[in-house]
């Protein structure tokens, strides 16, 4: 799988010698710290993570129970102006996609310009039809999105995925800088790492800036599907954090189109739902009527405008990867330019030339379902047996407007320790990108997944993915000085 | 003609619930069709009704009762003056792109025998409107009426098969078939004036709009084989029988419950004196004890 030597975030396209610029005190650093002393450190951050409760479950994976995603100690990271190029790309890319879903479910000019083809859309059963008509308070939808971002090169980041329905990952990115602060305290004497613990402080921000108007002392709550979902830690967490309820669907309770939490002392109304519940599961007299995970009369509070929920329900629309593969349109109809981080070259297969090419190239493609996600229903075609090639040509042919294809991209690499010692692996990259009323943040760091078998590039944590700690190192002028920098450093 | 209707649904429960919640489509809408000349809802309890839209523009009652009650009715009615456009549907207002109405449901997933059912129907008409009338002819002679053959949750491809139903069955196996030939269709909840002055029904009536390209929605009546006229009162469309059902809800406590369903459709000839009940966001709904 090897054909071309892959960009590595710290050495480059060098032998593994010369850092890349800005990057010669963590080749240091990992040049100095011996390999038996970086096992020792992961291992005791591992303990800490199961000890804590840090652990996630693999659906239709029975025996498996509760694991925790394997964490590596050699960190990845970012120069300031890497940072900042990033920043600006995101920031763009999260307006268009709540300009996209607002305009989606409203007067739904980009179709009636042909921009996105109506069908994409309104065919879509991402396209959540209950929430047509309905203006969310402050016309934020997407108010937290996780953007997947690869890399091939020193200035080539492409976007992945847009996670714009309830993007997971976030409580990793924290747990990984306690434990990287805590285990490699020396690493961040010596570089200047913007701190990403202000987290919780910026997501209650947002969640309160996007209250219903007239709300003084908003109430907000995390809603859960409770401790079976392969996310209640980071549910727990988050909830913990930001120093909100955690509930789950029973908890709450509509009368009158207003939301109410039942607590021992009465009923406390509620303004703003930080749902970690898919749509489908919200309102069983709109969606799912099997389903008890949500609240009866939700939707119809939504409607009143008496409740904000985050994210909108609907949002989905924009993360459907059939959408994807129209979102350089997207960020230019909206945002008036180009995207500053372009798309991952897509073949709709849909279209009948993209069908014949990607049916014709399948062992060098990247097949996906467009309503896939957690790495199933994909083939990765360099890497898949005769017999899954086959398979996927059938359920191709059969139907391609389910899929949609894509290069097998050299990803990035980063060292990473392995049972041989440091050893470059493929990774990529979700920051968290808040939408609020009144303005976009982006808190410096993210969530780097790491594809922990030699060559893989499956990085999800439900194929066998681990993470890593990502540092954003501050601009010069906001670098510590000198002085404060001689702090006790020795090992 | 002058339609007054009278929808109430009794439901009976054998313990007292403590809390309801339910979703209600039974508000009709003004459009060229059919003017609404006065509508209300009561309920026998001191019950919350909150009015909306819903994401079809259908107007949708929020119904809260936290009050225990062992029964509970609930009256929908109103007068409705209806004019015969020969089935064309037009101006009701906001409204979906036909597009979205070519999405199949679980209950109108195609199968085999309806696809090869619409195919040999239409294949040898030109123009859509034709193939749609065939199409809903064809289904009336092929099908036979019959109740108690069903369910709210039989399939399209359960009654096809079965080759009986009732209303609602012919309205999914009609949508089924028009959109596996490409043409937008929807499900349709109203009423009808029955000219052969039948009683009062135990449920409402179900047919479908079908989207002409020039000339737009159309309704057909496949269980009557015709196209709806001034005897039709539409209330609300959707893609199946799911997205329009008259009440959907929830409740705490309650027990078992018995639900009973009277529907009357009369026609009025002399102008009678009605009130117009106000439009605003909420009303409190009468107690009659």
């Amino acid at each position: 799988m090897a054909a071309r030597k892959a960009f590595d975030e710290l050495w480059g396209q060098g032998s593994g010698e010369t850092p890349r610029p800005g990057f010669e005190q963590l080749g240091e650093w990992l040049k100095n710290t011996p390999v038996t002393e970086l096992a020792r450190r992961q291992a005791m951050a591992e303990a800490a993570f199961r000890s804590l409760g840090i652990t996630f479950s693999v659906y239709g994976d029975e025996q498996a129970g509760e694991r925790i995603i394997p964490f590596d100690i050699v960190p990845r990271m970012f120069t300031a102006a890497e940072w900042d190029k990033l920043s600006l790309g995101l920031e763009q890319r999260v307006r268009a996609l709540n300009a996209f879903v607002a305009d989606v479910y409203g007067p739904r000019h980009i179709l009636k310009d042909k921009v996105v083809p109506e069908d994409v859309i309104l065919g879509n059963p991402q396209f959540c039809i209950p929430a047509n008509a309905i203006v969310p308070p402050h016309g934020i939808y997407t108010h937290i999105c996780g953007i997947d971002i690869v890399r091939t090169g020193a200035d080539d980041f492409f976007v992945l995925e847009d996670n714009a329905r309830t993007p997971s990952g976030v409580s990793y990115m924290l747990e990984n800088r306690e434990a990287m602060l805590r285990l490699c305290p020396e690493l961040f004497a010596q570089l200047a790492v913007q701190p990403i613990d202000t987290y919780p402080d910026l997501l209650r921000d947002m969640l309160y800036s996007v209250a219903p108007r007239g709300s003084q002392e908003p109430t907000c709550v995390l809603l859960t599907p409770g401790h079976y979902n392969s996310a209640f830690y980071e549910h727990s967490f988050l909830a913990d954090s930001m120093g909100i309820e955690l509930v789950e669907g029973r908890d709450l309770e509509v009368a009158d189109d207003i939301v109410y939490m039942r607590t021992i002392e009465g009923r406390v109304r509620v303004d703003v739902i930080y749902r970690r519940i898919d749509d489908a599961f919200l309102d069983p007299l709109v969606f799912n009527p099997d389903s008890g995970l949500g609240v009866p009369g939700l939707m119809s509070a939504y409607r009143a405008g008496n409740v904000t929920i985050v994210n909108a329900p609907g949002t989905g629309i924009a993360d459907d990867k059939a959408v994807y593969s129209f979102m350089p349109e997207i960020v230019r109809y909206y945002m008036g330019t180009d995207a500053l981080l372009p798309n991952v070259e897509t073949f709709r297969c849909r279209e009948p030339q993209a069908l014949r090419y990607t049916l014709e190239n399948l062992e060098k493609l990247v097949v996906k379902l467009v309503d896939g996600s957690g790495g199933y229903g994909m083939l990765v075609g360099p890497t898949a047996s005769r017999q899954e090639i086959d398979d996927f040509r059938t359920a191709l042919m059969a139907e391609p407007q389910r899929y949609i294809a894509q290069p097998t991209l050299a990803l990035s690499t980063v060292p990473t320790l392995a049972e041989k010692g440091i050893t470059p692996r493929h990774v990529d990259f979700r920051p968290f990108i808040l939408s609020g009323a009144d303005r976009v943040t982006i808190v410096p760091g993210g969530l780097t997944r790491v594809a922990l078998a030699e060559g893989s590039l499956v990085v999800n944590s439900s194929q066998g993915g681990g993470t890593k700690d990502s540092l954003i190192i501050a601009a010069p002028e906001l670098q510590p000085t000198e002085e404060q920098h001689a702090l006790p450093y020795s090992r | 003609m002058r339609l007054t209707i009278s929808h109430s649904t009794r439901f009976r429960f054998t313990r007292p619930l403590t809390n309801a919640v339910q979703m209600l489509r039974l508000t009709p809408q003004s459009s060229l069709n059919q003017t609404v000349l006065d509508w209300r809802i009561d309920v026998d309890c001191d019950a919350r009704l909150r009015e909306a839209r819903d994401g079809y523009g259908n107007c949708l009652t929020a119904l809260y009762v936290d009050e225990p009650v062992t029964t509970l009715t609930i009256t929908a009615q109103g007068q409705v003056v209806t004019d015969d456009r020969a089935g064309v549907v037009s101006g009701l207002g906001s409204e979906l792109p036909p597009g979205v109405f070519l999405r199949p449901t679980a209950l109108t997933m195609p199968d085999e025998a309806i696809g090869d059912f619409a195919a040999g129907i239409t294949r040898s008409l030109p123009s859509t409107l034709d193939r749609l009338h065939a199409l809903s002819g064809a289904l009336a002679e092929r099908m036979t009426f019959e109740t108690g053959t069903s369910a709210v949750s039989t399939t399209a491809a359960d009654a096809f098969a079965a080759g009986r139903g009732v209303c609602q069955d012919y309205a999914h196996i009609f949508i089924t078939a028009a959109r596996a030939r490409g043409i937008p269709a929807r499900y349709v909840s109203g009423h009808l004036y029955r000219r052969d002055g039948a009683g009062p029904q135990p449920a409402g009536h179900a047919w479908a709009e079908a989207w002409v390209d020039g000339l737009g929605w159309v309704a057909f009546d496949p269980a009557n084989g015709t196209c709806a006229d001034d005897a039709y009162v539409r209330v609300a469309s959707g893609l199946d029988f799911a997205d329009v059902s008259p009440i959907v809800g929830t409740r705490r406590g309650g027990g078992t419950e018995e639900m009973e369903v009277e529907v009357r459709v009369t026609k009025s000839t002399a102008r009678r004196q009605s009130q117009r009940q106000g439009r605003g966001g909420s009303w409190q709904s009468q107690s009659q004890g």
